[in-house]
């Protein structure tokens, strides 16, 4: 791999640009690879690329259905944040954040992270009380966050309305090395970065069953032919039921549309990221110069990657009231993703009821934010063929053992 | 946006009038049930990419519960019927049987 740096846009601009090589290989699957990941979007391909780097497993395939970080990894707001309730997730999205503010040098590709700072929000005194346990709790966890008063909010964010009618801001907690980073780059980077170290990622390979034998996984019957494979693991999001569906056994999730819309691009207004939790909305601005709005996940199970209109308008309609400057932009686009919502909203790393046969899902309308922690956890466990400390309060059997990792009172709809 | 007929008072309506209620026709374990039987009662979902059983409530109109029978890959809705069963009735089965050859069945 040609490594990307001032010195090579140089070189290149001498030439035509005629140097640049693709930034990963596009091979033929072999009849056979010790792990076989299902799934190329941001967790797939981070789980592929700690696996080669920190445990130097490469004889490894990531298959992709569609192409490379064209799921929830392209659809989502592209906000990082650790600021989590529970120990078991404080440890994981703080591992995530932190690899995120190296990952540009790690990766040796720009992934643009931004830690702009994340201001959530507190409009009722529940919330208030909640985000002040928030607070204490992240002290604990050694998470820099910290609550602050309506004035400071309104320091921070001059557009805001503090003391509008219907929804005054009485708080906020304010993660400060929060931020954004650029989506369909992660993909990217980890996909160049795993390809480099003898990944094999075979885009358009639509997994259509999972061989078996003695209840041990033995391979996959693909769109390109049959893969045999020691390991298997699926990191699908919204299609974990189906791929579970295919291996006999059924998961605690299910499978909604969660949306997000872009305004028309505006100078600058906004230079950090607003979650305002009590209305169900989310907002940043790109550096394109457009607002970048999500909201609440529709309640039914849904696959087809579009939800219901009233949920933008009730999204737009309640952060107009907190956001009075944005009420005469148009909207530029919309879109949805299917994301897997878990009963306590905490993702499942795991092992499956199929021998050698794991899941990495479950991450819901938060897993942008957590894919280089949840990458280095998942290839922990496949190196191991266990989970270790990340990953292990997070396996399938703590609904049946009673022992909710709840971040769904802590972090209502918006992660 | 869905649009759904309840069942109880004869209204067709977009499913802002309604709330989703999750997979219908689960069978119900309570104590004394063995643990993984609860457990899966409890979070176990067939969460299929095509028909799915679920229930409905009308909300914003009589209040009642009901059923639907939808897709989920397409939200076509193949129609809806009363609570007071806990197994799709047959003119539902034909329904979709007639609109999704390949379908395997309720199970």
């Amino acid at each position: 791999m040609k490594r990307y740096s001032a010195f090579s846009i140089a070189r290149e601009a001498f030439r035509f640009h005629s140097g640049w090589e693709r930034a990963w290989r596009s091979p033929t699957p072999k009849a056979e690879y010790d792990v076989v990941i299902v799934g190329a979007g941001g967790h797939g391909l981070a789980t592929a690329y700690y696996l080669a780097k920190n445990h130097e497993i490469t004889n490894v395939a990531v298959l992709e259905k569609g192409w490379l970080g064209g799921g929830n990894t392209g659809r989502n707001t592209t906000i990082i944040r650790s600021n989590y309730l529970q120990d078991e997730s404080a440890a994981i999205f703080e591992l995530s954040r932190n690899l995120y503010e190296g990952l540009s040098q790690d990766l040796n590709y720009n992934i643009m992270f931004s830690p702009r700072g994340v201001m959530m929000l507190a409009q009722t005194e529940h919330e208030l009380r909640a985000w002040k346990r928030t607070s204490h709790a992240n002290r604990l966890a050694g998470i820099q966050s910290e609550m602050v008063t309506p004035d400071r909010i309104k320091e921070i964010v001059p557009v805001i309305q503090i003391d509008g009618p219907r929804y005054p801001v009485l708080g906020g907690l304010w993660q400060a090395r929060g931020g954004t980073a650029r989506h369909d780059a992660v993909a990217w980077g980890y996909a160049r970065g795993a390809s480099d170290l003898g990944v094999d990622i075979i885009q358009q390979c639509e997994v259509t069953g999972i061989d078996q034998s003695g209840g041990k996984v033995a391979g996959v019957q693909t769109s390109k032919g049959a893969i045999k494979c020691k390991q298997l693991c699926v990191v699908v999001a919204g299609s974990s039921g189906m791929l579970a569906d295919m291996a006999g056994f059924r998961l605690p999730v299910e499978s909604m549309a969660l949306q997000a819309l872009v305004s028309e691009p505006i100078k600058p207004v906004l230079d950090c990221v607003i979650m305002a939790n009590t209305v169900h909305g989310y907002m940043s601005q790109s550096d394109k110069g457009e607002l970048v709005i999500g909201g609440g996940s529709d309640g039914f199970n849904n696959y087809t990657q579009r939800g219901s209109f009233q949920h933008i308008e009730e999204t737009v309609r309640a952060l107009i009231e907190t956001f009075p400057i944005i009420s005469r932009l148009k909207q530029l686009r919309q879109w949805g993703g299917i994301v897997d919502m878990t009963g306590d909203r905490s993702p499942i790393i795991g092992k499956t009821p199929v021998e050698g046969m794991f899941i990495n899902c479950g991450w819901g309308t938060g897993g942008f934010k957590s894919i280089p922690g949840s990458g280095w956890a998942t290839a922990e466990m496949l190196a191991d063929g266990e989970p270790r400390d990340l990953a292990a309060p997070f396996t399938m059997d703590r609904f049946k053992e009673g022992r909710m990792i709840d971040e769904s009172v802590a972090a209502a709809v918006a992660h | 946006m869905l649009i759904l007929k309840c069942p109880y008072c004869g209204v067709s309506a977009e499913e802002t009038e309604f709330t989703p209620g999750g997979e219908a026709h689960l069978t119900r374990y309570t104590s004394g049930s063995e643990d993984q039987a609860f457990t899966d009662y409890l979070f176990a979902r067939k969460n299929p990419r095509g028909v799915h059983f679920e229930r409905w409530r009308h909300v914003f109109g009589c209040g009642k519960w009901f059923h639907t029978a939808r897709c989920t890959a397409t939200l076509e809705v193949f129609g809806t019927y009363t609570g007071q069963t806990s197994t799709p009735p047959d003119n539902i089965i034909a329904v979709i049987k007639a609109k999704r050859p390949e379908w395997e069945g309720f199970k």
